[in-house]
């Protein structure tokens, strides 16, 4: 019994100094908590899609329309705009960079435009939510959509809301794009969808 | 009584053992220059391992996050991955629909493609590359694209038709705006370079020039001192080896950026600087992984190593500084190219500035800012893969198809390009057949 008690002893005495050995070359890790958000994550996506149509509106209207081809002609809006002296980022581009330039300084809400005729099919919906939302909003005019998912196992709180065509240049381009799927949009029509996501 | 002296005994050993071992560990890591060998896990590739002793460069002080990995690769890169328009940004994939594509390549981290340590899986670019990465987004191209229908998986970047990050010369429209272009341009020179700082009013840089007054008077002009730059354009002695009172004979490797801060900022990103910019002594051809001639094994690498101490000779440096060092059979068949050729005619003077081709002409471009021509000294900017080379070199002489073709060939790769390609990229001929199926639709836009 006492020598079973001396190799139970040895024993503890062998992983104690293991585990002191690796405290001393190691170090000491901390997890940061996350505060709890008070805001009804509706209010919040509303709020911030409401900051981003009118953006999305104004760039449209009162740059690349007016400044545009069909405008002043002074500068020319195009895909590859780095590479022309007067070129100038589309609207959906200048959408984009405001998404990317968000994840940089946050990964509370992200955004993306969405369209169901895309002309980068990497912009189509992907997730069963997107599709069921950019369909919901097509079918239903003046409406958002609503729902949670999850993705890489974190729940997300995902708005749509229609993007809607508000100005000639978005139909104008879309329509007569070599790789736009629908070339028979309308002013008004609602040409695709701004998912926006927050992780509950 | 007996076993507790033993476990004391033990305890004894086991502390003398983990302070000697704290010992032999931590001491190399007090010291910058000491080997880290204990520590280093394998061989680093041929893109780091000059500075594979500075552990804290790439990993930090605490080797304890993701995060500061990806920093350290973004502080060395990142500059020139937005300057490359990366087709591929860290935002791409951060965007939580991308969740499941995460799972088989997280591109968030440069790490999940490029491991370091693991130098046998090196695709010979001084990187490691999964060959296929692309294929997890876009496994379902040829529904998009028919022309792509039974292509390999592997064969995205390995073809000359598309980079992960830089697909500035690739992309369809400049494919399109670039069809039918001569294999040689009209007027194929390259454009005549700006030496000084721009960023400065007269003012201070003449107050530069002028230097810290008069040097010692035991110092006495160097040879071949007239008529050199510096000479025409007025630099005084004291403008790179300090006032009279704190003279050096042997100014700081970098002590050029004063004037030429640009030029340094290059070179301290490229392979030949990196070693200053990460403050251990210079590179030597003998550290390096290329053949190498054996009697510059020990030259060290600085701006004066090419350019020369007083006679700032910047047609040397374009050429003769080179193969003075490189010994490998690109190097050395240059001097017997089409290229060279033409270099020794415009040293003649039997063709116009800027028709010479030098290894600093393409390894070395001149590049256009805000309407100041300067020259990259970072070598290592346009070499890997070799298609981002295209459009800041290659096109200033050639079209584009010519371009994407001769640099897709490797024997013209080590011949230095004497003759034609024997291979062709179909990417313009596709970008022309998709257009024409479309009636040459143009947007408005």
């Amino acid at each position: 019994m006492q020598a079973m008690q001396d190799v139970v002893k040895h024993k503890v005495s062998i992983l104690m100094a293991t585990a002191l050995s690796a405290l001393l070359l190691s170090g000491c890790g901390e997890e940061e908590a996350k505060p709890a958000g008070g805001i009804d994550p509706k209010v919040y996506t509303d709020s911030l899609f409401a900051v981003m149509n009118a953006d999305r509106t104004n760039y449209t209207k009162l740059i690349i329309a007016r400044l545009g081809p069909q405008g002043a002609d002074s500068i020319k809006p195009h895909e590859y705009w780095e590479d022309l002296d007067n070129g100038a980022p589309l609207p959906a581009q200048m959408f984009r960079y405001g998404a990317e330039a968000v994840s940089e300084t946050s990964s509370d809400f992200s955004y993306s435009l969405q369209s169901l005729w895309p002309i980068n099919s990497q912009n189509a919906p992907k997730t069963e939510l997107e599709k069921e939302g950019l369909q919901f909003i097509v079918d239903n005019p003046g409406e958002n959509f609503y729902g949670t998912e999850t993705l890489g196992e974190v729940s997300y709180y995902t708005a749509v809301y229609p993007d809607v065509a508000v100005a000639a240049p978005c139909v104008a381009c879309h329509n007569n794009h070599k790789d736009s799927p629908k070339t028979d949009f309308e002013m008004g029509d609602v040409m695709g969808g701004v998912v926006i996501r927050v992780p509950m | 009584m007996g076993i507790r002296k033993r476990t004391v005994g033990l305890w004894g050993i086991w502390l003398l053992a983990s302070l000697a071992l704290a010992g032999w560990l931590g001491l190399p890591l007090l010291k910058k220059d000491t080997p880290k060998t204990a520590f280093i896990p394998g061989a680093m590739t041929h893109g780091h391992h000059q500075i594979e002793l500075q552990c804290g460069a790439c990993h930090g002080d605490g080797f304890n996050s993701h995060e500061v990995l990806q920093d350290a690769c973004v502080n060395c890169h990142g500059d020139e991955l937005k300057a490359a328009q990366d087709a591929h940004p860290k935002s791409k994939f951060t965007d939580p629909r991308n969740a499941d594509r995460l799972a088989n390549v997280d591109a968030r981290f440069c790490v999940s493609c490029h491991v370091e340590h693991r130098p046998e899986l090196d695709v010979g670019m001084g990187v490691t590359l999964p060959m296929d990465m692309c294929v997890h987004c876009h496994e379902d191209i040829a529904s998009e694209r028919p022309s792509h229908e039974g292509m390999g998986f592997d064969t995205c970047a390995s073809a000359g038709c598309h980079n992960f990050h830089d697909n500035r010369a690739l992309y369809e429209d400049f494919l399109l705006a670039h069809a039918g272009e001569p294999w040689l341009k009209p007027e194929p020179v390259q454009p005549p370079r700006h030496g000084w700082r721009h960023d400065m009013d007269d003012a201070e840089l003449v107050a530069l020039l002028r230097g810290d007054g008069p040097p010692p008077a035991s110092v006495k002009e160097p040879e071949h001192w007239d008529g050199n730059a510096h000479a025409e354009a007025g630099v005084a002695c004291t403008a790179c080896h300090g006032s009279a009172e704190q003279w050096v004979d042997t100014p700081e490797p970098l002590q050029c950026a004063r004037c030429h801060e640009s030029e340094v900022e290059g070179f301290t990103r490229g392979r030949h600087g990196m070693r200053l910019g990460m403050a251990l002594s210079p590179m030597t051809p003998a550290q390096s992984v290329l053949n190498m001639h054996v009697e510059a094994s020990h030259r060290e690498l600085t701006c004066v190593s090419c350019h020369g101490a007083h006679d700032f000779d910047t047609q040397k440096a374009a050429v003769d500084a080179c193969v003075g060092c490189h010994n490998d059979e690109h190097s050395n068949e240059y001097l017997r190219s089409s290229h060279h050729d033409l270099w020794k005619r415009e040293k003649r003077g039997e063709l116009p500035p800027g028709s010479g081709v030098t290894c600093a002409t393409c390894h070395m471009p001149r590049e256009v800012h805000n309407g100041d021509v300067r020259v990259q000294h970072n070598q290592s900017l346009n070499l890997r893969p070799v298609e981002k080379m295209i459009r800041p070199v290659c096109l200033t002489c050639h079209g584009l198809e010519f371009s994407i073709d001769a640099l897709a060939d490797p024997h013209l790769l080590e011949n230095n390009f004497r003759g034609k390609p024997d291979i062709h990229v179909p990417s313009v001929d596709m970008a022309r057949e998709r257009d024409e199926s479309r009636d040459g639709k143009k947007g408005l836009y």
